[in-house]
């Protein structure tokens, strides 16, 4: 094979810079194609929604590019749709977030929207409106949607009474009750460059990319931009605790069964994932896909899923099944749990995993916008500008020992959150 | 050799595409064959889908099981898609794995067993995959619309089949269908990546060309006849939210007028996305978003044109306003129509509709994958010359085309008109 560019990102040609307003701009390089992808987040999530008005924060990023003091809603994407380019805000729990994408040549004006979009909101009116009638339609199709209402109680009974309970897109009686002013509320209170990261991945040079970021953001001062609340530990589940959500006429329901898990920064967060790994992604879905799926024929889908961020995570299993087998697919689904934990992991599904994380890691990599997300993965868990560079030998190093303790202590088959969603 | 590009034939008919390209250390290797839905007989409906899957039931050298782990062990991605005319399927792999993907195709073209108890569990799954598209009101109203635009022509059913034929076809109907289509000269392998091409030509002829050919199999094609008339068609269901789905009828991909269709399309709706690694971009500057969502009849608009070797349909879907009727919609979309017939469009618009197209190039190249896809993929319809020279031959796009092209291909009485009816909790 010819010789290629093997090198993962590292301290060699990642560029971190931060900027005196507290803006971290981190970059990479790529002239493969003449494309650039810029993606970010800020501290304005939906933790600061009141309950009240959940669906605050995700309703601020929606509006914020329906009208700038400088351009209309139907300005700000003709400018953007006329060069191919897209921008687009989004919300989760602790971080609101950008992602956008154009020609290397439409780069200053992918800042100039992003910029008009962060600092000078307009929140018109009558585009606010046209808004909320598109959430809430949303919210009609979220509520017949089996998988999504299935995760969404699946949070419910896992993060009883704490903010990870609550889904950001709110409610329809929540989201009907926001009004203008607490948009502009909202957007005044946590909106600043404290705590902004972008991250630059494309066809242009480091000290490009930095000098536009100084350009469109470098001269953005909040005063009094709100700390986030404390996030509150979980009650852990004292027994399982099931529910059923019933969705009339539907052919078939999902089921969501779980508990939690570790922290990104944890370290049982890597033999978790690679455990996970076996347990329900490997091959065609792992174990859970393995006995579900393949042996038993009773879902075209049924896998496991880690998610770990700042604050506790889940460890979930997911399946979508005929409504008559719900029952069958939930009890080989848990036999499967009780054997991870059993038994672990053999020697020869760890090292298959640990092979499949390493082996898969440039392909990840390989579009901008992969690689912009590992490198706001980088800043947000503070791994390191070498990470991806370790990240071999952070996977090699895991025992399965490590993956049996790690299993034991989140998993216990009887406190498990299990939720369907159908008829 | 132009832009690394090496296009040749083996000697039992596969076609073999390969394009160099070093920028990062990964190759991927898409095998097509030339069968999909379209080549299914009533009864037989969701064949070809359902074979895709035994495909990865094992062979004697790769038993079940055993396959999708090697791939995965290797850091590879893989998977399979069937379409009207189409089936492929891809690994893109560590650049000094691919051999393992090439062995897999090379033997899973004559070896798979269709072992009786993995077909029968399968048939659930397949059932199972079914049961959940069925739970989407859009896939409930495009498979009436589907089935009605075509009655004649193959066309006219899911991927997936229907039911009763998932419900009642046997292992030897799978087993010949994939002695009677899955042959080296009824495929096409399109490999992308990081490779030399004078190696990895003669490693593909080394595992592919003992591969006998075949009798090629005959396409079915019956031509649909010309529809004089307006159909209107509605399908109740679950929920509270209204769509109407209207469906044009477009020349295949291959067509002259289906350059002019893309640039039209990009205008009315956003251009559509052909890529099938990398997304696209939003459409609230189209004619139809400032008509339609702007003015509040609908929540979201969407257009979408597909590359099919004959005739097929281009959809434009909305989301109703919840405070309007599907009938108020469809009035402000006919009028968009009515206008873009009647005016003439600017030379602007169709620069535009270019730029937009060439900036979904560029992200289509960022990643390998996508481009080994399009290597393949325009195969299927056309040739790789059609996907080369796409951008000139929409830079070569008219005003007067346009308007020609909207006045041919949209017309009521060629559309089939679907409206999804909820029925919150009345059903």
């Amino acid at each position: 094979m010819n010789a290629s560019k093997t090198a993962l990102p590292g301290p060699n040609d990642i560029h971190r810079e931060v900027l005196p307003n507290g803006v971290t701009v981190i970059t990479r390089s790529n002239f493969n194609s003449p494309s650039v992808v810029i993606s970010g987040y800020f501290d304005a999530g939906a933790i600061f929604d009141p309950d009240k008005k959940l669906g605050l924060a995700d309703f601020v990023t929606s509006a914020l590019m329906r009208g700038t003091r400088k351009r209309t809603f139907d300005q700000i994407y003709n400018a953007l749709e006329s060069v191919g380019a897209s921008l687009g805000f989004s919300t989760g729990v602790h971080k609101s977030g950008f992602n956008g994408r154009s020609l290397a040549e439409d780069l200053p004006l992918l800042f100039d929207l992003l910029s008009e979009a962060l600092t000078e909101p307009a929140f018109p009116k009558v585009e606010m409106e046209r808004l909320r009638a598109q959430i809430m339609t949303g919210l009609a199709i979220r509520a017949e949607d089996t998988s999504e209402m299935a995760s969404l109680v699946f949070d419910q009974i896992l993060f009883d009474g704490h903010p990870y309970s609550r889904p950001e897109d709110g409610h329809p009686e929540t989201v009907a009750k926001i009004t203008r002013e607490d948009l502009v509320g909202f957007h005044r209170g946590h909106y600043g460059p404290r705590g902004m990261v972008i991250a630059i991945v494309g066809a242009v040079k480091a000290e490009e990319a930095v000098r536009q970021v100084k350009r469109a953001l470098g001269g953005w001062q909040v005063k009094g931009q709100k700390e986030a609340p404390e996030l509150p530990g979980v009650k852990l589940l004292k027994r399982t605790i099931k529910k059923h959500h019933r969705i009339v006429g539907k052919s078939q329901s999902d089921i969501v069964i779980g508990t939690n898990g570790p922290k990104r920064r944890d370290p049982e967060f890597m033999p978790a994932l690679l455990g996970n790994n076996v347990l329900g992604q490997f091959g065609m879905m792992g174990r859970i896909g393995d006995v579900v799926r393949e042996k038993s024929g009773l879902a075209y889908y049924a896998y496991s899923s880690l998610s770990a961020g700042v604050g506790p995570g889940s460890w979930e299993v997911n399946a979508g099944v005929n409504p008559q087998n719900v029952k069958r697919a939930t009890d080989l689904i848990l036999d499967e749990l009780k054997r991870f934990i059993d038994e672990g992991v053999t020697e020869a599904e760890l090292a298959d995993s640990k092979a499949n994380f390493v082996g898969r890691l440039p392909l990840s990599l390989e579009s901008n916008g992969g690689m912009a997300n590992a490198l706001l993965n980088i800043e947000r868990h503070d791994l390191g500008l070498d990470y991806y560079q370790r990240y071999a030998e952070l996977v090699n190093k895991v025992s399965r020992e490590d993956v049996l303790i790690t299993a034991r202590k989140y998993i216990d088959p009887e406190k498990l959150a299990i939720a369907v969603a159908g008829p | 050799m132009k832009k690394n590009l090496k296009i040749t034939t083996l000697s039992n008919g596969l076609k073999v595409l390969l394009k160099e390209i070093h920028t990062a250390p990964i190759i991927s290797s898409w095998l097509w064959y030339r069968v999909g839905s379209r080549d299914e007989v009533q009864g037989r409906t969701g064949i070809s889908h359902w074979v895709e899957h035994m495909q990865f039931k094992g062979t004697p050298q790769f038993p079940a099981n055993m396959l999708d782990k090697a791939i995965s062990r290797e850091g590879g991605a893989w998977n399979a898609m069937t379409y009207l005319d189409w089936t492929a399927y891809y690994e893109t792999m560590p650049a000094d794995r691919i051999d393992l993907a090439l062995r897999l195709e090379a033997d899973r073209m004559v070896n798979s067993q269709f072992d009786p108890n993995e077909f029968a569990s399968e048939r659930t799954v397949i059932i199972s995959e079914r049961e959940g598209n069925e739970n989407e009101p859009l896939f409930l109203l495009g498979e009436a619309i589907q089935q009605t635009a075509f009655r004649v022509h193959p066309y006219h059913h899911e991927v997936i089949g229907d039911m009763v034929d998932l419900l009642s076809m046997t292992r030897d109907d799978l087993f010949d269908h994939y002695r009677s289509h899955y042959l080296p000269n009824n495929a096409v392998m399109a490999v992308a990546g990081d490779f030399d091409t004078n190696s990895m030509l003669g490693r593909i002829r080394e595992l592919f060309e003992p591969i006998p050919a075949g009798k090629e199999p005959a396409r079915l094609a019956r031509q649909e006849p010309v529809q004089n008339g307006e159909v209107r068609l509605s399908v109740e269901g679950p929920g509270a939210t209204s769509y109407v789905q209207v469906c044009y009828r477009f020349p295949s991909a291959s067509h002259p007028d289906f350059f002019a269709l893309s640039v039209l399309d990009s205008l009315l709706a956003g251009p559509s996305n052909l890529n099938m690694f990398s997304g696209g971009i939003s459409n609230k500057t189209s004619r139809l978003y400032r008509a339609l969502v702007d003015k509040e009849f609908a929540v979201s608009v969407h257009g979408g044109a597909q590359a099919t070797i004959d005739p097929f349909l281009y959809s434009i879907t909305m989301t109703i306003h919840p405070k309007r009727k599907p009938d108020e919609a469809l009035r402000a979309l006919d009028r968009e129509i009515e206008r873009i017939k009647q005016e003439k469009v600017t030379k602007a618009e169709i620069t535009r509709a270019i730029k937009q197209a060439r900036a979904l190039f560029a992200y289509g190249s960022e990643n390998i994958t996508n481009q080994a896809f399009w290597l393949g993929y325009s195969e299927m319809f056309a040739d790789y010359n059609w996907f080369e020279s796409y951008l000139d031959k929409l830079s070569a796009v008219t005003v007067r085309d346009i308007q020609r092209v909207a006045n041919e291909y949209f017309k009521s009485k060629s559309r089939v008109v679907g409206t999804y009816v909820p029925m919150d909790g009345k059903a």
